[in-house]
């Protein structure tokens, strides 16, 4: 049986586009909003990642550590995350949802209670930051058996060699990070460049999803459309901290920013 | 994996193919990009050890630039006020940049200059290696960062201004608890997207498994010289020897402990003396003295202050050296083969530790190494006379002048 996460895909390639995916943070600016975001953005996305926030993410800059930071000073516990995405669930138009985060909050609920909860809530997809290939061998093995996709990162120091190994032991679809950055930095390799390394990507195996990430913003994202799907989370959550800033509801603010995000990649 | 110690095999190589002591501690758990530079670094450093010109170079340095043996004192009046133990120092605050921060700063720039690598970045916490990296890489002629937590920033000003006057550039880190922790969560960050330029020093046995080695494999200096010293000093290793040594990260302790890791634990023992944080306080720095879980923090498992839920927790304590959650894999290892013993001190005791000794000894150890000497204060009066205590006295006082002048009313040096 096909996953979710490639039926999207699917979709998407039908209607010859990329698939839109949404990053934001279970909890921010809290639990209730968290929701509702969701489910405003999602007649526009077509896969919706939602961070567990970690207090020390070194894979994270400014925007997504603001958002994390918020999230837990509101109080955000692990439980509340399958609580959001059950919620989510229940609405008709609700798209596959990847959970992202920081193994320490993983290996602390339990790799296998975690997975089960996954499953019960509804999951498609989990990308650990700090996890990587081939500590995570043992991890997405497991995924697999509970037909979770285990998603597996690709980074632009990630050698030819390596990246056939980690490729091979991938799922449905395979994250390129765009360039040697943590999230949210201003993207400093050009469009042309970024789709090379991709299209490396695609000829050791052109059946995976592959998607490209950090530094994806309305500015940035057209040129990039050829890709299998496109990544966009820090973008989302400076203007969710922007929003509060300027007292307007984050709501209908990031509803906009999407609808605008899809329309540039049509 | 048994939980054992093996003899004959430095403690820092005594991990599993996946990086890892006892099977459950260190490992690399970083972010894919960094994947690629760490793995060109633990083949730099492996080629390394074993090239004779680079450890020729690493004694030439550690000889005429650092100036070693540190010193092997007595303290007579201390040992005479409390009666029992005979208490030493090892005095490492001798060396330049008043820390025993100097060989990890020594190996890394040595290490950058072979990778060719003009830029360094660092973490610090106190400013003991943030300062003594900044020296360090201003002589190799590299250029030098330094992440300091804002909170840091404002308790350690000597160190900073020290920093600075050695042209390195010193990043306030805002975010979190602006101190320790934050520090070199945002210093992994900046080698993130800099790896291919900058080399990173982590600035204790602390982060994913290579930086434990390097660190590790520096700071066994301090106890390569002092097992020598002792022998000089009483013809042998003594009947009942006691190694105290406070533990932040843990690289002096590490340092201070490694060529006496063969010993029976009931001739030579170590004892790692962790942040108590304020005697009234719930929090502290202790993860290895309050029973924390194991967790995942800056790339490596460990024994780590933590809620419940996974989220690491806030630390205290009147050390800036000594404030961070986690501890090095190394020790949890310690901890956990029974070859170490750990406790803690508060802020309290550290102080009237300092005061202790530096009004009757020729010493004035920084709050860090107070925090150890707290501890040979508190047990040596129980102690035969033919024990021997010796503690790593691993850092200087000045740095701390403010907040002692502050808590004490006047500072003695």
């Amino acid at each position: 049986m096909k996953s979710e996460i490639q039926l999207a895909f699917e979709k998407c390639r039908k209607e010859n586009r990329p698939a839109l995916i949404s990053y934001t943070v279970s909890s921010d600016p809290n639990k209730e909003k968290s929701l509702k975001i969701l489910k405003s953005i999602s007649p526009h996305i077509d896969l919706a990642e939602i961070g567990f926030p970690f207090s020390t993410p070194i894979g994270d800059g400014s925007d997504i550590q603001t958002s994390s930071y918020r999230a837990i000073k509101n109080g955000f516990k692990m439980r509340d995350i399958f609580q959001l995405i059950k919620e989510y669930k229940k609405t008709n138009f609700s798209k596959p949802i990847i959970l992202m985060g920081y193994y320490n909050m993983i290996f602390n609920y339990g790799e296998n209670k975690f997975l089960k909860d996954c499953k019960k809530a509804g999951v498609s997809g989990i990308i650990c930051v700090d996890l990587p290939w081939p500590e995570n061998k043992n991890f997405a093995k497991k995924c697999k058996k509970e037909s979770i996709n285990f998603i597996q990162l690709l980074a632009p120091t990630t050698t030819k060699d390596r990246m056939k190994k980690i490729i091979r032991d991938s799922h449905d679809m395979v994250y390129y990070i765009s360039m040697l950055s943590t999230t949210g930095g201003k993207l400093k390799v050009s469009p042309r460049r970024i789709l090379e390394n991709y299209k490396k990507i695609k000829r050791i195996n052109s059946r995976k999803n592959v998607v490209i990430g950090f530094g994806i913003t309305d500015k940035t994202i057209k040129p990039l459309k050829s890709a299998d799907g496109l990544v966009c989370g820090s973008f989302l959550c400076k203007t969710i901290t922007k929003s509060l800033k300027m007292r307007q509801n984050p709501v209908t603010k990031l509803d906009k920013v999407c609808y605008n995000l899809k329309n540039k990649i049509l | 994996m048994s939980l054992k110690i093996k003899k004959g095999i430095p403690l820092i190589d005594q991990h599993d193919k996946n990086g890892m002591w006892g099977g459950k501690f260190g490992g690399s758990f970083v972010p894919e990009t960094l994947k690629k530079p760490i793995e060109d670094l633990e083949k730099l450093f492996s080629k390394l050890r074993k090239d004779k010109s680079f450890i020729k170079e690493r004694d030439y340095y550690f000889k005429n630039y650092v100036g070693s043996p540190t010193p092997l004192i007595p303290l007579n009046q201390i040992t005479d006020h409390l009666g029992g133990a005979q208490i030493w120092a090892k005095v490492v605050s001798e060396n330049p940049g008043t820390a025993h921060k100097i060989y990890n700063a020594i190996v890394h720039c040595l290490i950058a200059k072979r990778a060719g690598k003009k830029f360094v970045c660092g973490d610090t916490g106190a400013g003991m290696a943030g300062k003594t990296l900044a020296m360090v890489a201003k002589k190799f002629g590299l250029k030098c960062k330094i992440f300091m937590g804002v909170k840091d920033i404002k308790r350690q000003k000597p160190n900073v201004d020290a920093m600075k006057k050695f042209g390195a550039e010193v990043v306030p880190v805002t975010s979190g608890s602006q101190t320790l922790i934050d520090a070199v969560s945002e210093c992994m960050r900046y080698w993130v997207s800099n790896c291919l330029k900058s080399h990173l020093v982590v600035g204790s046995t602390v982060g994913p498994n290579i930086f434990v080695k390097i660190c590790g494999y520096s700071t066994s200096q301090i106890s390569r010289e002092l097992i020598v010293q002792i022998k000089d000093e009483f013809g042998k290793i003594p009947r009942r020897l006691k190694l105290l040594n406070v533990c932040g990260g843990g690289s002096s302790s590490y340092g201070f402990w490694s060529s006496f890791m063969d010993y029976d634990k009931r001739q030579v023992e170590f004892v790692g003396i962790e942040a108590g944080g304020p005697k009234k306080s719930k929090l502290h720095a202790a993860p290895l003295t309050n029973n924390s879980k194991i967790g995942i923090l800056h790339g490596a498992a460990q024994y780590v202050i933590q809620d419940k839920d996974g989220q690491i927790g806030l630390t205290d304590s009147i050390s800036a050296g000594l404030d961070y959650s986690g501890i090095s894999p190394l020790h949890c290892f310690l901890k956990d083969t029974k070859r170490a013993r750990y406790t803690s001190a508060t802020d309290e005791e550290a102080l009237s530790a300092y005061k202790l000794v530096s009004s009757m000894e020729n010493i004035s150890p920084s709050l860090e190494p107070a925090h150890a000497f707290a501890e040979a204060i508190k047990i040596a009066p129980k102690l035969s006379k033919d024990t021997v205590i010796i503690v790593n006295s691993c850092g200087d006082s000045y740095k701390d002048r403010d907040i002692i002048k502050k808590r004490l009313g006047s500072y003695i040096r």
